[in-house]
């Protein structure tokens, strides 16, 4: 069974199916990734633009290390800034991209909205490489790959995604994703970063750490943003730290084995305290590893879809 | 010219008249009514009017001409056009042009290029110089050259002080404060917020920072004694605070867009920018909020907030596109198909929200049929099926979320000046 979908622009209303074959087939490309020849010629010929619109170092590596290890041909392309400083319309951009032959954009940029926008004014297959405060696909299946290969399921776990909800597009992802896959979502911080209507899509709200460790079998730690505009969404770092962040004491109180995610990068000592970061039950560098083989998964189902 | 309206059906509230007849104009003046001979109607223009209404010109107290400033989006006489096709014989143009409307200067431009049109314009200068919110405009000089209100549209006037003197000033002149409610800290959202900016990851607009501004108004209109006049309510809870404000006896009106009566958040799903506009639009809730406080008078008027944006500008990622849409020429039979065909409001009704009221707001003449009267009137076919079509617009720009909607009911013609629009072309 092929994928249903023609581009990954969200996880919202991806069927469960095409969840669970990207998962499995992440499997497959995870193994190519232990070998001592880590590249399969599966995507030779096929042509990938890295569009980013807004700065990600992580992100944009992970791509561009899964199509390297696919054999496609790989362009970045990296503007500063919105279209509009820059002059040339977004749509103009893509326009002169496209016309040089290309068969995926993977796309990151700061307004929300923009990969469902690219699949009206382009032909090629587009990934959503993160969109404003709105959706980061891979990212939320590479977050769910990493919780299958540690607990071995997805369905009936708890999971609870603790920070900055408002301003995430990783807590959105995960959201619709582990909802389809069954899993009971929560999210945890204080009021003033919490969405006002995050509880109609059929989330807990809970603003006590404690009671969202002792409810959960994972906890998806959220990077606090440090610049000043998201700064004004709580008193003090000092005060996010005392009844947010996440230390082992604090996890040792509760009892309770929770494994510890991190879409990274992390602040140690704001969301999440060294030890915790270095601890036994984070999983937070086997997630960077996962990262490239889920985006492997996603772009061979995808392109192989095509062809 | 002289033109010959056979067997049209004149409604006009404000006299109690809904009869049908025949009308003579003969070089812009209602010349005779009743029965016309051949002789009188030799040299006529005749057109059969059989089951059409005509109602005294519609009036649109809130536009965007674009000029001076943005001539490539729009200009008084392609505004002007618009609102003719649309079936508006006046608009009051807003002051958020590059310059502002804040001089007597700019104010005889606009009605300079004006003049001659069928559509009457009158000018709504700003608040304070520049829109700035800092200092109050020479308001006594732009009253003479013309002006009939007083806003800073595109935003609320800054500060309860400056809202304060501008109230103070204009109330010497029985102007209206024509205000843009939203309050300023907590702007700068792309859409309303909802299940929906939550969903779609887009800056939330809340609805409580249009409530905020319209309950300061009201204070202040009620403090200072002077006229105010809410800008495209779109909140249940703005309407509210009208309503009671109402209901004290200030001098309170507010006008509704028809986009924020039909359309909600929902229709955002798709990132579709011609959905995007200020006040956003908002949920169901609203809408029936809108809807009753039409119903029941709370809302005086329907005004489109017509504000045309060159496509390169529309088409652009959701958050850095342009507010607002084409609103001339789909208004009339949006209003028709959502008020008049689901027996919301009666025609007499109607007519009142889309020709009387606006006028009486701005302290404007409202034309009457009687015989000696110059003829300034819309004429309507309720019952005309007709689908619309953006490519079809005169405006200068596109930009609609009603393209390819289908509406029952729209103006056919409008007559004005000693001129007729009348199937996509001006008589004279």
């Amino acid at each position: 069974m092929p994928l249903s979908i023609n581009h990954l622009l969200g996880m919202q209303g991806v069927p469960r199916e095409d969840i669970q074959l990207i998962l499995d087939t992440a499997t497959t490309f995870k193994e190519v990734l232990e070998r001592p020849i880590k590249k399969v010629p599966t995507l030779q010929g096929k042509t990938v633009v890295n569009l980013f619109y807004e700065s990600s170092t992580r992100t944009r590596i992970s791509f561009e290390l899964a199509e390297k290890r696919l054999s496609a041909d790989s362009i970045n392309f990296s503007v500063s800034g919105s279209s509009v400083s820059k002059g040339e319309t977004f749509k103009d951009t893509v326009k002169n991209i496209e016309a040089m032959k290309v068969d995926f954009v993977v796309v990151r940029h700061a307004s929300a909205g923009v990969p469902q926008y690219l699949t009206r004014i382009s032909n090629s297959i587009i990934i959503n490489a993160g969109d404003g405060t709105h959706e980061h696909p891979t990212q939320a299946l590479l977050d769910m790959y990493s919780i299958r290969e540690k607990l071995g399921r997805l369905e009936g776990l708890k999971v609870c995604i603790v920070g900055d909800i408002s301003h995430s597009r990783v807590a959105l992802s995960n959201i619709y994703g582990l909802k389809t896959m069954g899993a009971d979502v929560s999210v945890c911080g204080p009021a003033t970063m919490i969405p006002r209507y995050v509880e109609q899509i059929g989330v807990k709200v809970i603003h006590n750490i404690d009671e969202a460790i002792q409810e959960n079998d994972v906890l998806n730690v959220l990077r606090i943003q440090l610049e000043r505009k998201a700064r004004e969404y709580f008193p003090s770092l000092r005060e996010y730290n005392t009844y947010y962040g996440l230390t082992t004491e604090r996890i040792e109180k509760n009892g309770k084995n929770v494994l510890i995610l991190h879409p990274g990068p992390i602040n140690r000592g704001v969301e999440i305290s060294s030890e915790v970061a270095d601890g036994p039950a984070q999983i937070i560098l086997e997630q960077v590893t996962n990262g490239v083989a889920v985006r492997m998964a996603v772009l061979y189902l995808l392109g192989t879809k095509h062809s | 010219m002289k033109i010959l309206l056979k067997n049209i059906t004149l409604v006009h509230p404000l006299y109690k008249l809904n009869k049908k007849t025949n009308v003579l104009i003969d070089n812009g003046i209602i010349s005779k009514t009743g029965n016309i001979s051949a002789e009188e109607s030799a040299d006529a223009k005749v057109f059969d009017m059989n089951n059409k209404i005509a109602a005294p010109g519609f009036f649109d107290m809130h536009v965007h001409l674009r000029e001076p400033g943005r001539e490539d989006e729009e200009t008084v006489v392609t505004g002007c056009n618009s609102a003719a096709r649309g079936g508006f014989t006046g608009v009051a143009c807003m002051p958020n042009t590059e310059p502002a409307i804040d001089s007597a200067e700019v104010v005889n431009l606009i009605l300079s290029k004006a003049a001659g049109h069928l559509v009457d314009v009158y000018p709504v200068a700003a608040a304070t110089a520049e829109r700035k919110g800092e200092v109050i405009s020479p308001i006594a000089e732009l009253v003479e050259a013309g002006a009939v209100g007083f806003s800073d549209d595109g935003v609320a006037i800054k500060t309860a002080r400056v809202l304060r003197r501008v109230m103070e000033y204009a109330k010497m002149y029985d102007k209206p404060v024509i205000e843009h409610c939203e309050e300023e800290t907590l702007a700068g959202g792309a859409m309303n917020e909802g299940i929906n900016s939550t969903l779609l990851g887009l800056p939330p607009l809340p609805s409580v920072a249009e409530d905020l501004t319209v309950m300061r108004d009201i204070m202040m209109c009620e403090y200072t004694g002077a006229r105010l006049h809410i800008a495209h309510i779109s909140t249940k809870g703005a309407v509210e605070l009208v309503r009671q404000a109402k209901a004290k006896g200030l001098n309170v009106t507010a006008e509704v867009a028809p986009h924020h009566f039909t359309l909600t958040d929902d229709s955002i799903k798709t990132y579709d920018t011609n959905y995007k506009m200020n006040p956003p639009l908002r949920t169901q809730q609203d809408i029936d909020a809108m809807i009753e406080g039409l119903r029941d008078g709370t809302i005086d008027c329907i005004a489109t907030d017509h504000a045309p944006h060159a496509i390169e500008e529309k088409e652009m990622e959701f958050e850095y596109a342009p507010n607002g849409i084409v609103g001339l020429e789909t208004a009339v039979g949006i209003s028709l198909t959502e008020l008049y065909q689901k027996k919301i409001l009666t025609i007499e009704k109607l007519i009142e929200k889309m020709a009387i009221n606006p006028r009486k707001i701005l302290n404007l003449e409202i034309p009457s049929f009687e015989v000696g009267e110059k003829a300034n009137m819309t004429i309507l076919d309720l019952t005309e099926v007709w689908t619309v079509e953006t490519s079809r617009f005169v405006s200068k720009c596109k930009n609609s979320p009603f393209d390819k909607r289908l509406l029952t009911g729209r103006a056919i013609a409008s007559i004005n000046n000693g001129r007729m629009y009348y199937q996509d072309k001006f008589l004279q």
